[in-house]
């Protein structure tokens, strides 16, 4: 075994310039001669353009364009990446989503003009002397009253505020409605799903460069799938060939979905660049971020379980309103669908799920896939009514999901709600919960927390995701328009080094420390050896970018599968050099060798010989050692896990300390332990920060309540206890090479309910009859909860 | 943030004839104004910072009475205002280590956000404000939000406390700003009760009269117990209603009193 192959703790090499203050974000890169852009954003959050007058901010120092709506009511629009179906058939409302606003403006931020000047400060300067002529209209905040009482619309040309009216799956509905009318026994929950600020350490940033001796673009931007960027600008916005635009996305200060979309600013700074014929920058400022970038979740459901006396699961079905905000963000229409209604069988073997989601269309900053997106929301619903079932029946929340669960000798198992799981042990995990989260000793901590005058509650959850997005062949029947393949190559250097060109985007996974652990692994090689290239489309063969925990599964299974045509070459050229067949030629831990034989030769020595190709069978082998490869997987992965956390409640002002949190997940084999604790307990911040902490609020006019880190409340340190994070629990993904299933976004999933199933139990077991407090469970509405 | 001038006084002589200025803007520790100039939301022409000037700095104590420079950053009262154990507690919680090492009392105080901390604990002290033309009583002194009764151009120069028997300051925090949602500062010197509320009112800082007329009679925690605050001008937005707010002030006091006995 090498070092650093795959299982191996190793430290993320990428820290070394992270935390020296070394990585080199977009803001840090200024070409010669760069002129800055700034954006008018609208106040209102809906309006009608009268006239935008730019006239006297193009007078202004050190101006040198200004650009309206006008100046792209010619190029493309920034499409939706998934067409929908409501129920009756009909194709989902898909209106423009143009650079700038035209004609109207939908939210608050919602940019209508941008100023190019010589210094950021001018660029400013000459916004605020933009004569914008806007009539505010009425806003469209509240979804239910969007969609029970239309009189506003947000796009006049629809004529509806509903984008589509899901059903999945239509033909199990008259079934689940059915097994419903006839059970013993039906919980019912409504619920919300608290809209969230995604809040990257690092703002959107993007910069423009066009070449007017060859006519080549250069977009270096904040993206998590530069070649996304690349296919929307090139092909439905501004009509740039692909092969003279290249993307660039450097170092990226965390997405967490935010960053997966192509936004209008790259655009503006490409149209820009190409009109002054000099670099365009921008960066967001926070209030651009909380006001502009993608926001996440924002779903209110209403679910109902169906089941017998003792706890047997025979339905579920939910009525879901799914905000997509003002415009159809790039995953907007698959996140609260595809990514959210497959799941609603959850770990169970029930057999009726029927799932309806409108989207609607608001006011307000459009939503998208943000960390887990659109599973958070299923696993929430679920796993927050089933614990209310189980306390109107008597059961314990443990016992009814056992009861229910898919063992693990029925895999695979087709789900009722469309998706069949290759692998898992969802007992395995909960028998592991059980003794890490050691329930048996809850009652004495419940005691002793009762004497300091608290109420201690336990709350359990077991969640089964989708990830390894996805499978070409089966999204492109479910109305993506898009591959979901991954592509690498592997090239090895003539002094036997290896660079490995990923389409996956590294933005906090740590891409560049685990990719070369597979390739060390299989080439037996040291990993430091091995270095990865990533987040540039000239460079790269192709890729679809990070986001539902896809890198490792579809990416890294890609630099697997190029990895294993490397040794396949190179043992063809091992095979000349021993003077065998190459049948016969072995290869382990980096050494060629005929079969049963010490006759042998080294892998570095081979790759020498394919780039020095003396005494080479050049009629038969080419010279040079890289390959590359497609994967596009079999199936989604299925990551799962069973999670605890007891939280204490302070009666007196209901404040909500989270005392511990115990994630088991079984993600398939994990390639490196230590990345993957950092990247379950970053989903754990982020759950906790959903449950108890943050929140997108608008008003009834849609201005953003908490646009500042002075109301929204992002988790803190010590907002959160020492987690207790195990992933031995493996089950191997069945179908990708790796065996790998993905963990990026488990946390986020697995923590929200069984914060707010630990808070109900604190209250229960405190004599409150409470069923449900919706997120973020803030101290003033568990008052208001326990005080009716 | 928009072009400004700054101002580097060697004295408060020097810094108030500074502030005489069109469009000068005293600048503390800049927790405040600072962003807010980033913001573009406000735009001082001219910006006298008082933070380099030695003589508004530092903490001593004599006879009964803490004086604090004006300029004297929380981090330090904290540490060096022992001989009042509870405002020192109150200096110790206000917002992180970075606020707490530039922030100012005077900044603090001159800007009289209706959520800090120090207007609870000046009120609740029964401190005087001194400035470079007069002393104000704190009763006096915090008007509104982010009203005070400093004139145009008027310098704190520092704040004199007078030592409490016991005092604590109760704060619980709106969570993502760590301002307070509510806090109570309650001082008892002798018979004599102060109840000061930051975070909570419409109209700023204040004291709550009945509370304090009966823990003067019986500094206990149940001594508040049945006592309400009226909702009607409390604030209310998305981090707790107005009788949210007025519980809470009631848990807080008794929580004072308690930690003060």
């Amino acid at each position: 075994m090498p070092d650093g192959g795959i299982g191996a703790p190793t430290k993320r090499r990428e820290d070394t310039r992270f935390l020296t203050g070394r990585g080199k974000y977009t803001d840090d890169i200024t070409p010669q001669n760069t002129s800055y852009c700034a954006f008018a954003r609208s106040q209102v959050a809906n309006g009608k353009i009268n006239s935008i007058d730019t006239s006297q901010a193009t007078k202004m120092p050190g101006v040198l364009a200004a650009f309206t709506g006008e100046d792209f009511v010619e190029v493309g629009s920034n499409p939706a990446g998934w067409l929908i179906n409501s129920r009756d058939g009909e194709p989902m409302k898909e209106p423009k989503r143009p650079v700038l606003a035209h004609g109207k403006v939908r939210h608050v931020g919602d940019a209508y003009a941008a100023v190019v000047a010589e210094t950021l400060e001018q660029a400013m300067d000459a916004v605020e002397a933009i004569e914008a002529d806007i009539d505010e209209l009425d806003a469209v905040v509240d979804m239910a009253s969007a969609v029970a009482d239309p009189g506003t619309l947000v796009h006049d040309e629809i004529e509806t505020n509903i984008c589509f009216d899901w059903g999945w799956i239509e033909d199990n509905r008259a079934a689940t409605d059915e097994a419903i009318k006839n059970a013993p026994h039906v919980t019912t929950l409504e619920l919300v799903n608290n809209r969230l600020v995604p809040n990257a350490l690092e703002p959107r940033a993007s910069i423009g460069e066009y070449d007017p001796g060859t006519g080549d673009y250069k977009l270096t931007t904040t993206s998590q799938n530069p070649h996304l960027s690349r296919l929307l600008v090139s092909a439905f916005v501004l009509g740039i060939p692909e092969n003279k635009l290249t993307v660039l996305a450097p170092d990226v200060g965390g997405g967490f979905g935010s960053k997966i979309y192509h936004y209008g600013e790259e655009a503006l700074v490409l149209a820009a660049a190409k009109k002054l014929g000099r670099p365009v920058k921008w960066t967001a400022t926070r209030t651009e971020s909380f006001l502009s970038d993608a926001h996440g979740r924002d779903h209110v459901t209403k679910i109902e379980l169906a089941c017998e006396k003792d706890g047997s699961f025979i339905a579920f079905r939910t009525e879901t309103l799914a905000n997509v905000g003002a415009y159809l963000s790039n995953f907007s229409t698959a996140t609260p669908t595809f990514l959210h209604g497959t799941l609603m069988a959850g770990n169970y073997t029930v057999p009726n799920v029927y799932v309806n989601v409108k989207a609607v269309f608001t006011n307000t900053a459009p939503v998208d896939a943000y960390r887990g997106a659109g599973r958070p929301e299923a696993t929430f619903s679920l796993e927050r009514v089933i614990d209310k079932c189980a306390r109107e029946l008597g059961i314990d929340p443990v016992e009814i999901r056992r009861k229910n669960f898919i063992k693990k000798d029925q895999y695979p198992f087709a789900t009722a709600a469309g998706l069949e799981y290759d692998s898992g042990d969802y007992d395995a995990l909960m028998d592991g919960l059980e003794k890490v989260a050691d329930f048996a000793g809850f009652e004495a901590r419940r005691a002793a927390s009762a004497k300091e005058g608290k109420l201690r509650g336990l709350g359990i959850n077991s969640y089964v995701e989708a990830c390894g997005i996805a499978p070409s062949n089966l999204v492109g029947i479910l109305g993506a328009r898009v591959g979901l393949y991954d592509a690498a190559t592997v090239r090895v250097n003539p002094t036997g080094n290896i660079s490995v060109m990923v389409g996956a985007h590294s933005h906090g996974q740590g891409h560049e420390t685990a990719f070369p652990q597979i390739v060390a692994d299989m080439l037996g090689v040291d990993a430091q050896t091995v270095d990865i290239v990533h987040g540039d489309t000239s460079k790269i063969p192709f890729g679809m970018g990070t986001y539902g925990s896809r890198s490792l599964a579809v990416c890294g299974s890609a630099v697997f599968r190029a990895t294993e045509k490397v040794i396949r070459k190179a043992t063809l050229i091992a095979a000349h050099m021993l003077e065998d067949s190459p049948e016969n030629i072995e290869f382990s831990d980096g050494v060629f060798a005929i079969k049963g034989t010490n006759k042998t030769v080294g892998f570095g020595d081979v790759a020498l010989k394919a780039y020095i190709p003396h005494d080479y069978p050049i009629d038969a082998i080419e010279p040079g050692l890289e390959e590359t490869a497609f994967y596009d997987p079999a199936n989604f992965t299925y990551p799962s896990g069973a999670y605890a956390s007891e939280v204490e409640v302070d009666p007196e002002t209901g404040k909500v300390t989270v005392c511990s949190m115990v994630a088991l997940d079984d993600f398939g084999v994990v390639v490196n332990p230590m990345i993957v604790t950092g990247q379950v307990e970053g989903g754990l911040a982020q759950g906790i920060g959903q449950a108890l902490l943050e929140n997108g609020v608008y008003d009834e006019n849609g201005q953003l309540l908490s646009g500042s880190f002075m109301d929204y409340a992002m988790p803190r340190a010590d907002d959160l206890p020492s987690f207790v994070v195990d992933h031995s629990n493996e089950t191997r993904c069945t179908h990708n090479p790796i065996g790998s299933k993905g963990c990026g976004e488990a946390g986020a999933i697995g923590s929200p309910p069984t914060i707010v199933n630990a808070v109900v139990d604190a209250l229960a077991r405190g004599g409150h009859d409470v069923d449900h407090i919706d997120m973020p469970v803030s101290p003033s509405r568990v008052w208001a909860a326990m005080n009716p | 943030m928009y072009d400004f001038d700054l101002v580097l006084p060697a004295s408060v002589a020097e810094a108030a004839a500074a502030m005489k200025a069109d469009g000068a803007q005293a600048l503390g520790g800049g927790q405040t104004l600072l962003p807010t100039m980033k913001q573009r939301l406000a735009s001082p022409e001219v910006l006298v910072n008082l933070s380099g000037l030695s003589e508004l700095v530092g903490v001593s104590s004599a006879s009964g009475t803490l004086s604090v420079g004006g300029a004297t950053t929380h981090a330090q009262v904290a540490s060096e205002a022992s001989d009042f154990p509870g405002l020192a507690d109150l200096a110790n919680h206000i917002g992180d280590p970075a606020v707490r090492n530039r922030g100012t009392i005077g900044g603090s105080l001159a800007n009289n956000d209706p959520a800090a901390c120090y207007p609870a604990g000046a009120l609740g002290a029964g401190a005087t404000i001194v400035t470079d033309k007069r002393e104000i009583s704190a009763d006096d002194f915090f008007v509104d939000l982010f009203e005070t009764a400093l004139e145009e151009g008027e310098i704190v120069t520092g704040v004199n406390f007078p030592i409490p028997d016991v005092s604590n300051y109760q704060k619980f925090v709106q969570p993502a700003s760590r301002f307070a949602l509510v806090g109570v500062f309650v001082a008892r010197f002798g018979s004599t009760v102060r109840v000061a509320v930051t975070g909570a009112s419409n109209g700023g800082v204040f004291r709550w009269s009945d509370a304090e007329a009966a823990l003067s009679k019986d500094f206990s925690a149940d001594a508040v117990n049945g006592l309400a605050i009226a909702a009607d001008d409390l604030i209310a937005d998305l981090h707790g209603s107005a009788e949210y707010r007025a519980h809470l002030i009631g848990v807080l006091t008794r929580r004072a009193v308690q930690a003060a006995s």
